[in-house]
């Protein structure tokens, strides 16, 4: 009798065999890039070799209908090759340039935007929301597609002063990242527990040291052994939701969304940064989110008229001072803007450098 | 053999607008998938209460502890029974994607035959945690599923308190910033150390990411416990002809506002040609008019700007190599953390130093192993026992280059200091041998 089959383990496979012929060639020896237009990218190696790439916008989630379609116009139109970006965009690599207008043609006639290069915002980068996370507040391909379809031209037409990278987030957990400008989900109100099922689904010495603010205790709740919350402690960060469902603190209506900017991850110009709060009790209103998006949209255009070429959000602001990002976006200055975690005292201004 | 479809009146609204619609793509599949059918009932049930329906669980496949993520539907009627029954299990296979997520159409129609066979036909190219994730599939599949993928080459990737499926950016595939083979390193260190993958065993989840330079495209340094990004030692290249090309375009005004006010440590400057002072560390462009760009590497961090604005005419250095950081990670617990430089230099070319790198990486999964907390990463765990200890155990030598500026405050007991002087001379000597 056959037994179980074991695994190969065979771990990250090879990009090699899959990656286009010219690229495979000069693997290690480009020397140069340029961006002839929106959605195309040019790189020649020191062999004289060139390549084309073209960029599209994809749902990520993708039914197999679409994976077939978007093989469809590589093989048609393309040179059968084709990679994912960390944002899930899809780029077809052509050594022909003759292919370019084509393949543009066929991925627009099919609905997928090209674009995503150079000085556009690109796709958000996002994560898994009611579709298949466990704790999710919120959605996070919806949210997505609502967002992208406020921003296609910026998509397609690459004309902010840098780069802009969006991330969404359907809990504080934040699996969409750092980003230019960040949609987060805030809980604001501590967690609901159903003390009923505490004792029998959670480890509660585990809940307890999972609360970054000791806001938890065990305790007996009608006879039974449950937990506890100090409400006046409790920042509200949903940490204690994960190992312990029962501390629901998912909430509908008091469950909202916040909107931070200033992220980077690259070291171009100014050290990596974090985003910071800009906004926050915005709705958390399905299915298009559209108080979330008019923030967002009106950071992007202050930023686009305002930025100088080649300052990403974070080196904008940097330039002009925070009182001026308020003032110019006419986002309200509250006092939750004011730090109070870790490291706070770092983030006041010990100087008198005002601008006026 | 399709379900009835069920009414959808705000997943509906997502299919309008210019940017393509994961509903529209959902509802395709649902034509044949009664799986489908009911997964959009619960998404717009979701969407309906803005709460989420599904809870953890456990399954996996023959031999391993990880890479399937379990979802089992809470959406149950009075008598405890699944309001979407077809999709009342629907659990996602986390697979590891060829390193730079490159593909060949041959390989994609067949993973998407794959998984309209054992699942709901909806994949995720990419998860954030870098893994192609086929979605919705019932317990008694998954482990077909896994050996189909598997016999043909592809693996699970990590899950739980485990070592992670890794991302490296495009790099050598196809960009002259690239500082070394990306692809290489990340399989090197990977696929050494599957057992922590494999097994979940670690205290927390540990990732390692890499980018091929500063511009760091695959975000290393805030989403990695170990970021390796490429870096030089010499001189910024110059190709004179693409530094003037981009000179004629653009003019004075924009090399001085683009560039030269824009390199964070003034080191780009413009002279007149007769002043050049060509030294051995400083890279020259001629710019045809009399003038020069001077740029001074003992003073470049190699932040990438100046060679992200004239591509071609500024290229990395020969002597090139990677930065390792260390610590970066996400908001839980004492807030989100940017790696920060373990090791300022090391060169990875050689075999020996892609062993090396493969040593540095076992090194820093073992420490992890034993000396942190339980559901700790290793940014707060350093947090906690300060970079020196940290250094200490990996077995790393102090370098100014790890800190921005040195100690602020006097609350320090400092009696070893000759001690520690003595340590300072013989590292000098050794780096001077
Ligand atoms: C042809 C190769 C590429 C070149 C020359 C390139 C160039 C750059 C540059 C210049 C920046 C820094 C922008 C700035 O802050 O000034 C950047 C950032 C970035 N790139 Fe690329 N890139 C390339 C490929 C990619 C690919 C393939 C991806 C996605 C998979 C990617 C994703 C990113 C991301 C996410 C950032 C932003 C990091 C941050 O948040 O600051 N890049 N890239
Ligand atoms: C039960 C709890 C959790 C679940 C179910 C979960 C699930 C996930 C999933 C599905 C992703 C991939 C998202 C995507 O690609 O769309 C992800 C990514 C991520 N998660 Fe979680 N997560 C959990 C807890 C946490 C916690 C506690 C943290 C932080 C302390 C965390 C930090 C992250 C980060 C930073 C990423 C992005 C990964 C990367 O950039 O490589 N997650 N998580
Ligand atoms: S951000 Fe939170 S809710 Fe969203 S996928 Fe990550 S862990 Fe789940
Ligand atoms: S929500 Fe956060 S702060 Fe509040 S009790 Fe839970 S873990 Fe503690
Ligand atoms: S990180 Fe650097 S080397 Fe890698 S793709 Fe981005 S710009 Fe190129
Ligand atoms: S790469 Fe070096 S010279 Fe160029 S802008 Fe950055 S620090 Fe300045």
């Amino acid at each position: 009798m056959a037994g179980p089959r074991h695994p190969i383990e065979s771990g990250a496979p090879d990009p090699m065999p899959l990656m286009h012929p010219v690229m495979k060639k000069n693997y290690g020896k480009w020397v140069f890039h340029s961006h002839p237009k929106p959605g195309v990218l040019y790189h020649r190696a020191e062999s004289g070799d060139e390549i084309w790439t073209v960029k599209a916008g994809t749902q990520r989630q993708m039914d197999v209908y679409t994976i077939r379609e978007l093989c469809d116009i590589a093989d048609k139109y393309g040179e059968g090759h084709v990679r994912f970006t960390a944002r899930s965009n899809i780029e077809y690599m052509v050594a022909d340039q003759s292919k370019v207008e084509p393949l543009i043609k066929a991925l627009t006639d099919a609905g997928y935007p090209v674009g995503g290069t150079a000085n556009s915002v690109s796709m958000i980068a996002h994560t898994q929301g009611f579709l298949h996370c466990d704790i999710p507040g919120t959605d996070a391909s919806g949210v997505v597609k609502a967002l992208m379809d406020e921003l296609y031209e910026e998509f397609v037409k690459c004309e902010m002063p840098n780069r802009v990278k969006l991330s969404t987030s359907c809990c504080e957990i934040n699996c969409g990242g750092q980003a230019d400008i960040a949609i987060i989900m805030q809980h604001t109100k501590p967690p609901k527990i159903n003390h009923d099922l505490v004792a029998n689904v959670c480890e509660r010495p585990a809940v307890v040291a999972r609360c970054p603010v000791a806001a938890i205790r065990p305790a007996l709740v009608n006879g039974k052994p449950s937990l506890e919350v100090d409400e006046k402690k409790c920042i509200c960060c949903g940490a204690c939701y994960p190992p312990c469902p029962p501390m629901q603190i998912n909430d509908p209506e008091h469950s909202k969304i916040a909107v931070w900017v200033g992220g980077k991850n690259s070291n171009a110009r100014s050290r990596p940064t974090f985003h910071k709060l800009v906004a926050a009790g915005l709705p958390n209103n399905a299915p298009r989110w559209p108080e979330a998006a008019a923030v967002v949209k009106k950071i992007l255009a202050v930023y686009k008229a305002d930025a100088r070429p080649w300052e990403r959000m974070a080196d904008w602001i940097d330039r002009i001072g925070w009182p001026r990002f308020f003032e110019k976006t006419g986002l309200p200055f509250t006092k939750y803007h004011i730090d109070d975690w870790r490291g706070h005292r770092a983030t006041f201004n010990a100087s008198n450098h005002i601008r006026f | 053999m399709a379900k009835k479809m069920h009414d959808t009146p705000m997943l509906d609204q997502l299919e309008s607008g210019p940017w393509p619609s994961f509903v529209t793509g959902l509802k395709r599949l649902a034509k044949d998938n009664d799986m489908t059918v009911d997964l959009l009932g619960q998404l717009e049930a979701s969407y309906r209460d803005t709460k989420g329906y599904w809870k953890g669980g456990t399954v996996g496949v023959f031999g391993y502890g990880g890479g399937v993520i379990p979802r089992f539907t809470e959406l149950k009627d009075e008598s405890g029974k699944p309001v979407y029954p077809e999709a009342a299990e629907f659990h996602t296979l986390r697979v590891q994607p060829p390193a730079g997520m490159h593909y060949d159409t041959k390989t994609l129609r067949w993973m998407a035959d794959v998984w309209e066979k054992y699942g709901s036909g909806l994949i995720a190219f990419h998860g954030q945690s870098g893994d192609i994730m086929f979605q919705g599939i019932k317990t008694e599949n998954v482990q077909p599923a896994f050996d189909e993928l598997n016999e043909a080459g592809f693996d699970l990737g990590g899950a739980g308190p485990a070592l992670r499926t890794s991302m490296s950016c495009v790099g050598a595939a196809r960009c002259e910033l690239s500082c070394f083979d990306e692809a290489r390193a990340l399989r090197t260190v990977i696929n050494n150390n599957l057992d922590d993958m494999h097994r979940p065993a670690l205290p927390y989840k540990f990732k390692f990411k890499f980018s091929g330079c500063g511009n760091d495209c695959v975000n290393s340094i805030q989403r990695s416990d170990m970021a390796t990004i490429g870096t030089w030692r010499d001189n910024i290249q110059v190709n004179n002809d693409l530094v003037q090309a981009y000179y004629k375009n653009h003019g004075m005004t924009d090399l001085v506002n683009d560039v030269v006010s824009m390199c964070p440590t003034r080191a780009i400057s413009v002279v007149k040609k007769a002043d050049v002072k060509a030294g051995e560390h400083t890279s020259v462009a001629d710019l045809g008019d009399g003038n020069a760009m001077c740029i001074d590497n003992k003073n470049c961090v190699r932040c990438m700007h100046c060679l992200n604005v004239i591509p071609g005419g500024l290229l990395p250095g020969k002597d090139k190599g990677v930065t390792i950081l260390v610590g970066g990670k996400g908001v839980l617990k004492i807030g989100a953390t940017m790696g920060t430089v373990v090791i300022p230099f090391m060169k990875l070319e050689s075999d020996e130093d892609f062993e090396k790198l493969n040593d540095l990486a076992r090194n820093m999964l073992d420490f992890f192993a034993e000396n942190a907390l339980e559901h700790e990463r290793t940014g707060e765990m350093i947090d906690r026992i300060g970079l020196v200890n940290f250094l200490d155990g990996i077995g790393l030598e102090i370098d100014p280059n790890m800190i921005i500026h040195p100690r602020m405050n006097p609350y320090v007991r400092t009696d070893g200091w000759d001690e520690e002087v003595a340590k300072a001379e013989e590292r000098k000597n050794a780096a001077a041998a």
